[in-house]
């Protein structure tokens, strides 16, 4: 009956795929928050935020790509795996239900494969909008470098804030964030499931946490845009306006914030 | 009480099966489900037509025969209840019921609402046991069982294998049959000794049957007539990554 | 007939021992050349499969469920008994077999009991190290407890579904030989003949409940492990598809019916709801270790809410029968006390059917919390069925078939008087005589199962030899035939009822007229009733399909056409034992203040009935029960 050895997958037991899908995870779980963090340094001012970034780029090159390179992996991992699940758990039910009820799986737990699908085209964008800033060319340009303790760098700041003030980009970012909460609410907890990380009970706590850190996760994404539109963060520069208008909006202390 | 039903006909595996719409009118809300469906039976035998196949047998929630997939619910609406159980008072009166077969590749429909679960005995067949010829057994106080890995083990062992775990998850995953027998097995000292080789041969049976994957959706604890806990899946996981990794190390068989 | 019991020489203790050591062996090498049929999957046929493959036998085994672990033992309840004593209060080997024979009421062979009490502690060995996760106490023993009024705690139990738990044990091993290749097992295939070759059993006709293909299957020799016949009353506490064809039909094939008059009533189940009702479901007897039994004195008061009803106004008519057992009376009698309760027309529940369990009294006394800790899963059952709450309004409760002591006639080797046709289990009559005690019926499947058969099954094979005949021999030829006709018959009869009309009809006449009381005349007017219908039925039935395809009601006509000559058969064997005893009993012969009246000096014998023909009656022959080790007793639990 097993199927020959191949991309497939089949041949590859489905807890093992499972584990794979888990693992990748909780790398992604790992990271998401670290990436929140730093986001968070917007908050601390234009040099703050300059500065971390500077000090991710500047981060020898083995070392940075070695970091790329395992989060391009299980990335990539876990979306093959995910596609290789998903086709499985069809193949698994060729004749569907005339109705089928849900009676306690979460609305999360049932939409993973949206809101995977979502995640990835949204860390697609992402990695062009804001790494390789091809969708904004305007980005490359010789205005988005400052100068910072004497060095050239880039002024990640104020392309975040003239990135978050064009509305359908802040508004594609929500509704990717979104659904990165929903993805958590369910993966996490998952994870430490599929891990078999769980009893009796740790399973209802853990079903919390995973909520939580949606939450968490999702709340410390959002601010920065909002941020943006309220103001909070204003622009570096440019417009005379805008400047004044956040400075009668609120005084401009990069410290205070 | 009067119900209309829709109920999937298909004469065998074969053929393409349908929806075919009935009235029934004068059922007792004391009546069962399936007694339900006997009336219907006779209904229709006495105007010459033939009855809606469906598996039965002990009608008293043990025997795990009966199945059905009732308004999208494996088992109907009532919470840790067989079909056989489920009585006629849980509906309203004017109703319409969607009776479905249970749904999943591996389950087959052989005839209207029968379908073919012989790839859980598959399952079972491939280590779902304690390999202990007759007569060779200890006196059975030698072997002490701690009251707590007893009552686990006779937790998962209440599983009927009825299958409703597989129709109810969205997957059609089996993860929830096959963690109960593990857990009923590997926790007592009797079966310690293959511990491994029963949990790497079922998960490989079971793969190889064609069931999905478990997604920790949680419908299968929901629907489980005797309560069977998605925990049982957690130690599944837990202990087949020991298994494997034995496995891979040094091998077991 | 020839009945010969083949009970070994010697003293009671010795004669197993003495006979296993007197039996041919088959040697080990030559075990593969036998082929061995086993139909039914039970906890006897689910044994005797694993425990003959293992030995090194092919053998092949059948079941009309999808799988062999839904065989009915998986329904019993209550537990399993065994002479371990490990609560050292007084139980051995010789204690249990006594028990069982004056619980028997004195119509079972001794040397057969004495063997169930000896190997009963070897099942309990087998089924712990199969897994069973039976009861254990806080210090890692197993625990027991004390059932169906034993005066010993002997029973060992795996919460309310030890039937199911053992089960599984056997159906686990039943897998392991199925995996390995040993057995070959065929679910979904319904036996609906025997083959006699030269006056032996050399196979039997099956049809595929799936696709309708009627084959033919030889062997070396065939078990029959089939079950009981309880369901010959319609509604009763057996599987939809419990059935007396295999035995039936192996009867009309020359093997000796024994005792088919004694069936047990359970006292507890819930009653009959209505006209469409399929089965009954029990409730634990252990609730009676709680809840008191009555019925209002006056008739006026049966329709009233129970809670109307003043304490002075109701009869508690089991304390006030016997007093010193009181709610606790053992099965048969307390049936009877309900059914006489509501004969007077006091029942209260409609349709004359139903006295109360009460437990407002024990509520009151350790509070809700401790009953339901006692008997929660058994109140939300009840509930599940009725929809009532148990806690606040009593339970109604009555009698309902739950087993049949009587089947086929075996030897002391399990071997019906064809040679080569051993049966096991329910559908043999051996160690229960007239009544079988709580928690002895999964004692006995396996011990057929796993320690008997597989000890006696080896003489028969290495007398007659590994020469199972072809298919093409006459005798399969003619059985196969003889079965797509009736086959053919069934669906051709065209008439515009149901069989399940005729069996509901049936039921009724057997539950009325021979069931917990019997009479002469009652037992004549069913005689006279039942080839009536049996005559409608071949007139009137409609069963639409074909039978080439998965037919239930196909299925099902061809069961109750077996009932429908069976239950004569029955009311017969009632008639003729002209005493009452154990499950059997006759208005005619009760004591003054009502209770049964056994004829030792007419009655100690096994009926055994042979088939002669579909034209003639039926012979009673009679198998001499010799008492050495026991003396006749009265029971009584006044």
């Amino acid at each position: 009956m097993a199927a020959p050895c191949n991309l497939s997958g089949s041949c590859i037991p489905s807890l093992f795929k499972k584990y794979l899908m888990a693992l990748t995870g909780f790398v992604m779980v790992g990271f998401v928050l670290v990436h929140m963090m730093g986001n968070l340094q917007m908050f601390r001012g234009p040099d703050a935020i300059n500065q971390y970034a500077h000090f991710l780029k500047t981060l020898p090159g083995a070392l940075l790509w070695g970091m790329r390179g395992f989060l391009i992996v299980a990335i990539g991992v876990h979306v093959w795996m995910a596609i290789l699940l998903t086709k499985e758990n069809r193949a698994a039910r060729p004749q569907g239900y005339l109705k089928q009820a849900v009676v306690r799986a979460t609305w999360a737990s049932r939409t993973m494969g949206l809101s995977g699908s979502l995640l990835l085209f949204f860390i697609v964008f992402h990695v062009l909008h804001f790494t390789t800033r091809v969708i904004f060319p305007e980005y490359q340009m010789e205005d988005y470098y400052t100068i910072l303790e004497g060095d050239v760098v880039f002024n990640v700041y104020q392309m975040v804030v003239d990135s978050f003030s064009k509305p359908w980009v802040t508004g594609f970012y929500l509704f990717a964030m979104g659904a990165l909460c929903l993805h958590l609410s369910h993966a996490v907890w998952s994870m430490f499931q599929t891990l078999g990380w769980t009893n009796k009970r740790t399973r209802p706590m853990l079903k919390g946490l995973a909520r939580v850190y949606g939450w968490v996760i999702f709340i410390g994404f959002v601010v920065v845009p909002l941020g943006v539109i309220s103001r909070i963060l204003p622009p570096m520069m440019g417009d005379e306006e805008v400047i004044i208008l956040s400075i009668e909006a609120e005084p401009f202390d990069s410290e205070s914030l | 009480m009067k119900l209309f039903l829709k109920i999937w006909r298909q004469p065998n595996a074969a053929a393409v099966g349908a929806f075919e719409d009935y009235v029934l009118d004068n059922i007792s809300p004391d009546a069962s489900f399936l007694e339900m469906l006997d009336q219907l039976n006779e209904q229709l035998i006495t105007q010459g037509k033939e009855g809606v196949a469906f598996d039965h047998d002990c009608r008293e929630g043990i025997c795990g025969m009966c199945s059905l997939t009732i308004n999208g619910i494996a088992h109907g609406p009532r919470r840790a209840t067989t079909t056989c159980q489920l009585h006629m008072r849980h509906f309203r009166d004017g109703e319409t019921v969607t009776i479905e077969p249970f749904r999943a590749r591996p389950f087959p429909v052989l005839r209207d609402l029968v379908v073919d679960r012989s790839a859980f005995d598959k399952i079972i067949q491939s280590g779902g046991f304690i390999s202990v010829r007759t007569g060779s057994a200890p006196e059975a106080n030698q072997t002490l069982v701690a009251k707590p890995d007893a009552d686990r083990a006779m937790d998962a062992a209440e599983c009927i294998g009825c299958g409703a775990c597989v129709a109810a998850c969205k997957n059609a995953s089996a993860m929830l049959f096959v963690s109960a027998k593990i857990v009923h097995l590997n926790t007592l000292p009797q079966g310690a000794p293959e511990k491994n080789r029963r949990l790497l041969n079922m998960v490989k049976t079971m793969d190889e049957a064609g069931f999905g994957n478990c997604s920790n959706y949680g419908e299968c604890e929901a629907v489980c007539p005797k309560g069977i806990p998605l925990d049982f899946i957690g130690q599944l996981n837990r202990e087949w990554a020991v298994a494997k990794m034995k496995d891979i190390v040094s091998g077991v068989e | 007939m020839r009945l010969d019991a083949q009970i070994p020489s010697g003293p009671l203790a010795d004669k197993w021992d003495n006979h296993r050591f007197s039996v041919k062996l088959v040697n080990p090498a030559n075990r593969r050349k036998y082929h061995v049929i086993v139909v039914g999957s039970g906890l006897a046929g689910g044994a005797a499969a694993a425990t003959l493959a293992e030995q090194g036998y092919n053998v092949s085994c059948f079941c009309y469920q999808d799988s062999p672990r839904r065989a009915h033992s998986i329904a019993a309840q209550g537990g399993v008994n065994a002479a371990k004593n490990y609560p050292n209060d007084g139980d051995s080997i010789r204690r249990l077999f006594y028990d069982t024979i004056k619980g028997g009421d004195f119509r079972a062979r001794e040397a057969n009991v004495y063997r169930l009490a000896q190997v009963s502690v070897n099942i309990i060995d087998q089924c712990v190290a199969q897994g069973v996760p039976f009861a254990r106490e806080y210090s890692g023993y197993l625990d027991n407890r004390s059932f169906g009024g034993a005066q010993v705690s002997r029973t060992f139990y795996a919460r309310g579904q030890t039937g199911q738990q053992l089960l599984l044990g056997a159906y686990s091993s039943l897998s392991r030989q199925i995996g390995l290749g040993t057995v070959k097992m065929y679910n979904r295939h319904e036996m609906l003949d025997v083959v006699i070759v030269d006056g032996h059993a050399k196979g039997i006709i099956t049809r595929h409940l799936v696709t309708g293909a009627i084959e033919a299957w030889s062997a070396d020799a065939v078990i029959l492990a089939t079950g009981g016949y309880g369901n010959v009353f319609y509604l009763s506490t057996n599987a939809q598809g419990c059935n007396v064809t295999a035995a039936y039909r192996s009867f009309k094939r020359g093997a000796g019916f024994a005792n088919p008059c004694y069936t047990q009533i359970h006292p507890t189940c819930i009653p009959q709801h209505g006209e469409d009702q399929s089965k009954l479901t029990l409730m634990s007897e252990s609730l009676r270790n709680d809840g008191r039994v009555w019925v209002p004195k006056k008739i006026e008061d049966c329709p009233l809410d129970p809670k109307m009803v003043p304490e002075e106004a109701r009869d508690y008519f089991l304390e006030r029968k016997y007093p010193s057992f009181g709610n606790l009376a053992p099965r048969d009698i307390s049936s009877r006390a309900a059914k006489e309760a509501c004969d007077s027309g006091r029942s209260i529940a409609p349709g004359g059917q139903g006295v109360y369990l009460d437990f407002a009294d024990a509520i009151q006394r350790l509070g809700q919390k401790a009953i339901a800790e006692r008997y929660g899963n058994l109140f939300e059952m009840y509930e599940c069925i009725t929809g009532e709450n148990a806690y606040e309004r009593p339970m109604k409760i009555y009698p309902a078939v739950h087993y049949t002591m009587g089947g086929l006639w075996v030897d002391y080797n399990l071997m019906s008087n064809v040679p080569g046709l051993f049966v096991l289990g329910e559908a043999n009559f051996s160690d229960h005589g007239a009544n079988r005690l709580g928690a002895s019926a999964l004692m006995q499947g396996l011990a057929d199962g796993y320690f008997v058969l597989p000890a006696t099954l080896p003489n028969y094979l290495a007398e007659v030899g590994a020469n199972r005949p072809s298919l093409e021999v006459a005798p399969f030829k003619a059985a196969i035939e003889a079965v797509k006709e009736r086959t053919a018959r069934f669906l051709s009869i065209g008439g515009k009822r149901s069989a399940r009309s005729f069996h509901v009809e049936l039921g009724k006449i057997m539950w009325e007229k021979c069931g917990m009381a019997r009479s002469k005349q009652s037992l004549e007017e069913a005689l006279q009733e039942i080839p009536a219908l049996r005559e409608a039925f071949w007139k009137e039935l409609c069963v639409p399909g074909t039978g080439e395809s998965l037919n239930m009601e196909l299925e099902r006509a061809g069961r109750v056409a077996d009932f429908l000559e069976f239950g004569e058969l029955l009311c017969r064997d009632a008639l003729a034992r002209e005493e009452s005893c154990g499950g059997h009993f006759r208005v005619e012969y009760q004591t003054d203040d009502g209770e049964a009246l056994r004829n030792d000096e007419a009655f100690a014998h096994v009926a055994v009935w042979e088939h002669k023909g579909d034209a003639a009656l039926p012979e009673r022959h009679q198998e001499p029960l010799v008492y050495e080790a026991v003396k006749f007793s009265t029971r009584s639990y006044k």
